[in-house]
């Protein structure tokens, strides 16, 4: 079976806004969405950058007992899921008669397991932790929550594989469908953003320092980058097959068209332009797309001086003749970890759906690889038929989607 | 801390945590139907009860507790043990 895959719904809650009117106007006036967090300075971290994220109101929205299981990423889950089941035109009475699944990425709840451990250590009794903990604590606390509160009855659960979680969950999901083994699945990605969940990456040395100009701080493929800036939030998408969308009249904002992945089987940390150049080409290949129809390539370029280069270096090697326009828009939102792979994908149909390629801000003079890259630096106003998106993750995980304009 | 003073809270947290309305609360009525507790819900008492009175809950406790004044009386007995050990 080989079943076609669109996307039907998009919701977004990240440092760049808490709805898509709001991210498609960050985006298209290239403001960043990145502050300091002093708090993490007094925990001693060596970096107090940040994304700043705003913490949603669930009270009067959500009942106790679905609001007391939800970790801080779930709750931007919630809040992007709401979003997309919506402009999906998916009410409730139709998800519980149908079969909707849920494939989410998130790879950490620091913040609830260390709360918990906290009141254990300082109560010396396991009850006093209240029945939410656990749901909180556990990694796969965004899908175990939302197919409770949405109802769902279809395929359930997480997917962890890094900064390339909330990619790979969307490439899961659209295979499902091309497959037919599901109609319709609420994928995404969430990222918890709290001091609890970024001390031991920023004892890597992994984050940019550029304290004194936050909103300069993140500028992937500039010369003078110095490490990422660690964020999140969640995004959600509704894949379905393409006659479920037309049978529900639903609306089609695009249609995924290739998933390409692979694993380094090389250093855990360390990028490998061998691995992310097998993912592009599967993806490509998946799409039975030739690298010069592809019109923006989303890179995965977190602002590190090692990964930018890998990534330019294996961009150069697929699309070296047609030099598709570039742009990370971590430059934007920092790095969003377990949902980048997903956010970065809602960002780019944004920006299909507007005719515009958002900047990669702060990119004033190039290195080596990213000088042979046709990187939008400004707003550019731009028809993208297929776009690419690319995310790779500690451990050697590489996932590259390619999603294109939907057309009977 | 006075009899008046305990229920006043018990209720203050009834309406804030658990969300019950409330002119629902009156002496006489079933606390776990009026409240819709199931048995997660215990499991919060227990931590609510623990933070706003300074003693812990065990299980059988509420065995003998089916509606808003046995509630009220057993949260006294135990502020009152505990003032004066």
């Amino acid at each position: 079976m080989n079943n076609r895959v669109v996307i039907t719904g998009l919701g977004i809650w990240s440092c760049l806004g808490n709805n898509l009117d709001e991210v498609k106007d960050s985006l298209y006036t290239g403001k960043s969405g990145i502050g300091m967090d002093m708090e993490r300075k007094a925990w001693g971290y060596r970096s107090g950058l940040t994304g700043i994220v705003a913490k949603p109101e669930l009270k009067g929205i959500l009942d106790r007992r679905a609001r007391i299981g939800l970790s801080e990423e779930a709750e931007y889950a919630y809040m992007a899921t709401l979003e997309a089941m919506k402009n999906a035109k998916m009410d409730m009475s139709w998800v519980e008669k149908n079969e909707v699944g849920i494939l989410y990425g998130n790879d950490s709840s620091a913040k609830a397991v260390s709360e918990a451990i906290d009141t254990i250590r300082l109560k010396k009794d396991t009850t006093l932790l209240g029945s939410g903990s656990i749901f909180q604590s556990m990694n796969c606390t965004v899908t175990m929550n939302l197919s409770t509160i949405f109802k769902l009855k279809g395929i359930n659960f997480t997917i962890s594989a890094a900064c390339a979680s909330g990619s790979h969950a969307i490439g899961l999901g659209y295979l499902m469908i091309k497959w037919g083994l599901q109609k319709h699945i609420i994928c995404g990605g969430a990222q918890e953003v709290n001091p609890f969940a970024f001390g031991s990456f920023d004892g890597l040395s992994a984050f940019s320092i550029r304290e004194n100009e936050p909103t300069k701080a993140s500028r992937p493929f500039d010369k003078d980058r110095d490490g990422l800036i660690p964020s999140g939030g969640a995004a959600t998408l509704i894949l379905e097959s393409y006659e479920s969308a037309i049978e529900r009249g639903a609306p089609i904002l695009a249609e995924v068209v290739g998933y390409g992945f692979s694993s380094n089987g090389d250093h855990i940390s360390n990028s490998n332009v061998d691995g992310q150049v097998r993912s592009l080409k599967m993806a490509l290949n998946d799409a039975h797309l030739e690298p010069k129809d592809v019109d923006y390539i989303n890179a995965h370029a977190t602002s590190t001086p090692g990964g930018d280069l890998a990534e330019a270096t294996a961009i150069d090697a697929v699309f070296s003749e047609s030099k598709p326009l570039v742009s990370s828009t971590k430059s934007m939102t920092g790095h969003e970890c377990w949902m980048a792979g997903a956010s970065e994908i809602v960002y780019s149909i944004i920006m299909m759906q507007n005719n515009f390629v958002a900047p990669n801000i702060n990119f004033e003079n190039p290195d080596e690889a990213s000088a042979k890259l046709n990187i939008a630096r400004v707003t550019t106003e731009k028809n993208i038929d297929v776009f690419l998106s690319n995310s790779f993750g500690f451990g050697g995980t590489n996932s590259s989607l390619i999603i294109k304009k939907f057309k009977k | 801390m006075t009899q008046a003073e305990i229920i006043e809270r018990i209720n203050h947290f009834l309406v804030d945590e658990f969300e019950v309305d409330a002119d629902k609360i009156k002496p006489d009525a079933n606390l776990r139907e009026t409240l819709g507790l199931d048995s997660l819900d215990y499991v919060d008492l227990v931590v609510i009860i623990e933070s706003n009175f300074g003693f812990k809950v065990v299980a059988e406790d509420f065995i003998n507790i089916s509606t808003f004044q046995n509630f009220y009386d057993y949260v006294n007995r135990k502020v009152s043990e505990k003032a004066t050990v």
